[in-house]
């Protein structure tokens, strides 16, 4: 019988030490090439944060704040140096402009979702559409927004076109997160709501919307604070790179910091490369204070719930 | 009732009405947006193609649209954004998926709430930081090696990518390994498996279709990626398996173009069009594939 005899060798194997001294082997080894692999992850961006302070280091400074970018290189030996400025202001600006477009419409479409649509064949499209809209290259959306709002709209280059254009871009994941913090929110609470005689409308804004906010809050700003580092889109719909002020009105041209980056990043003379990594340094510092923001008002709420 | 009563339901009733026609609406602007994308690419892809025959697209190996003479076949941009895919997924998709292991089978608790998010920090960094973080560090160490490297190159494309989609991965798979449920490990145990061999008969085998999703997913974002490979692999559409060497990728090109300011109905303006269609269409297909893998080879556990 061949499988007892199969059988009967693993068994004999596996009492054997020497067998047993190599599995014990081949599991350390295994721990060893997974934590290696683990470790090099941390490691890249260890390598990414030190790079970033080396290059920028003694080019941040509060002129950089401060000043408009500089044309040439001539600019650096008197002093003053680039800043990052109009770019500074042009991000909040774009940014503070998107999260108007993008709390409307991504809430309107959550309460949608969750309170009002019917399980029915055009609800699951709507929502198999959005998670497909979030694996689109930012880049398409570029696109879109150029021929669309830069062409198409008459808008041109101008402030509420790229606004308008992140907007679509980060809507799917407002949409997504909104309708999760919507679903957190008993349904008890909706049934005594309806109970006293409230109408849907009602329902929705004086029960679900208060609670779900802090959640909408959190899952908004943390993908305004992904927005901000976006530049495929602003590339396409053609955000300025030598604006020597911020923006001054919604149809006016403007500059980003992440355009500005790439902008110096792609200058040949060295000196470039530092401001190009004290810009960097910049914006992953208000990425970082727009998470904050999140964390802190998800803690605050998480704890009076 | 009295009529108070009734004009005061009528005007909740209509309020009523009046937010499910905004919501809907806002809903609705998701759904046009998919249109949207589609028409402009499609509209915009027209006229490109009656000017180039789509037989040259795909068949000319030469891509110099904005040079004479002109030629307009597609493939030095996909062989470029292939060889970016390949080498980021090699590098990353292998470590991704131990990375997930360690953190699902091996780290203690308190090391995966360190670790995870550490690593997904990496996951918000934005391209164009690892753009930079790509011609300032990757390609002056890979210039080490292989002093011949030119300031673009292949190579450190792939590389900062792989860093970019490592967190997808990696944090992904961990999800699904940890929704293996305990009593298949302890049976795996029970029959006297060692660790190695729960971990990678039992756990990672359950857990395939959560891979297999990370990974299309992953490659996915490898094709659209935009910034990081443009400061990285250069402008210069070339078929060349060697990775020290200058390429352009689909996406790259798009930048190049819309950096300029090409006027509307010039055909380097409709190109644009062109190819972002066919990278539309590749990352659709991965997304769609993503999804169907997820849902076609789950295994469901009670």
């Amino acid at each position: 019988m061949a499988t007892d005899q199969a059988t009967d060798d693993r068994f004999e194997g596996f009492s054997s030490d020497d067998k047993l001294a190599r599995k014990r082997l081949y599991g350390k080894l295994f721990v060893g090439i997974c934590f290696l692999a683990t470790i090099s992850g941390v490691v890249a961006l260890g390598a990414l944060i030190a790079d970033l302070i080396i290059e920028s280091w003694g080019w941040l400074s509060w002129n950089f704040l401060t000043y408009p970018p500089s044309p040439s290189e001539f600019h650096y030996t008197d002093g003053r140096g680039a800043g990052i400025y109009p770019a500074l202001v042009g991000s909040i600006f774009l940014i503070a402009l998107t999260a108007v477009f993008t709390v409307f419409l991504g809430v309107g479409a959550a309460i949608y979702l969750e309170e009002y649509a019917a399980d029915n064949y055009a609800t699951r499209f709507i929502e198999a559409n959005i998670s497909n809209l979030a694996g689109v290259p930012s880049i398409v959306y570029g696109l879109l927004g150029l021929a669309l709002f830069v062409r198409a709209g008459g808008l041109g280059s101008v402030l509420i076109a790229g606004a308008l254009t992140l907007t679509l871009l980060i809507l799917p994941i407002v949409i997504v997160s909104a309708q999760e913090a919507i679903r957190a929110v008993p349904d008890s609470q909706r049934r005594a709501a309806y109970g006293v005689g409230a109408t849907e409308w009602e329902v929705t804004r004086d029960v679900v919307l208060p609670s779900a906010l802090p959640g909408i809050m959190t899952g908004t700003i943390l993908a305004l604070a992904r927005a901000i580092g976006e530049t495929a889109p602003l590339i396409m719909v053609g955000a300025a790179v030598s604006v020597f002020n911020p923006p001054a009105g919604l149809f006016e041209p403007f500059a980003a910091m992440p355009m500005q980056i790439f902008e110096w990043a792609s200058q040949p003379a060295g000196e470039f490369q530092h401001i190009a990594a004290a810009g960097s340094v910049v914006l992953l510092t208000v990425m970082l204070i727009m998470n904050l923001m999140a964390i802190l008002i998800r803690n605050k709420y998480e704890t009076e719930l | 009732m009295s009529t108070t009563d009734i004009t005061a339901d009528a005007v909740s009733d209509r309020q009523s009405r009046i937010a499910r026609v905004v919501f809907f609406s806002c809903a609705l602007v998701t759904v046009l947006t998919t249109f949207g994308i589609i028409a402009v690419l499609v509209t915009g892809a027209i006229p490109f193609f009656r000017e180039v025959s789509i037989i040259e697209f795909f068949t000319s190996t030469t891509w110099s649209p904005l040079k004479e003479p002109n030629s307009f076949g597609i493939w030095p941009l996909i062989w470029g954004t292939m060889m970016i895919v390949v080498g980021s997924a090699v590098i990353a998709l292998p470590i991704g998926v131990l990375t997930a292991i360690y953190l699902s089978e091996y780290a203690s608790s308190r090391v995966r709430r360190i670790l995870k998010p550490t690593l997904e920090i990496l996951a918000g960094v934005p391209t164009i930081v690892y753009g930079f973080f790509a011609i300032s560090f990757i390609t002056p160490q890979i210039q080490r090696v292989f002093p011949q490297t030119g300031t673009f190159n292949a190579a450190a494309g792939a590389i900062v990518v792989a860093i970019m989609i490592l967190p997808m991965v990696s944090s992904l798979s961990e999800d699904a390994m940890s929704a293996v449920p305990d009593h298949l490990r302890q049976a795996g145990y029970g029959l006297g498996a060692t660790k190695l061999e729960v971990s990678t008969k039992i756990v990672v085998p359950a857990a395939l279709s959560g891979i297999l999703a990370s990974f299309i997913l992953a490659i996915s974002r490898a094709i659209g990626e935009t910034m990081a490979v443009t400061l990285a692999a250069g402008m210069n559409p070339n078929i060349t398996v060697n990775a020290l060497e200058e390429i352009q990728t689909m996406t790259a090109y798009m930048v190049k173009v819309g950096q300029g300011d090409v006027s509307v109905g010039s055909i380097g303006y409709q190109s644009l069009f062109a190819v972002g269609l066919v990278l539309f269409v590749m990352t659709l297909a991965m997304n769609i594939a993503s999804q169907w893998i997820r849902l076609r080879y789950r295994e469901e556990y009670d």
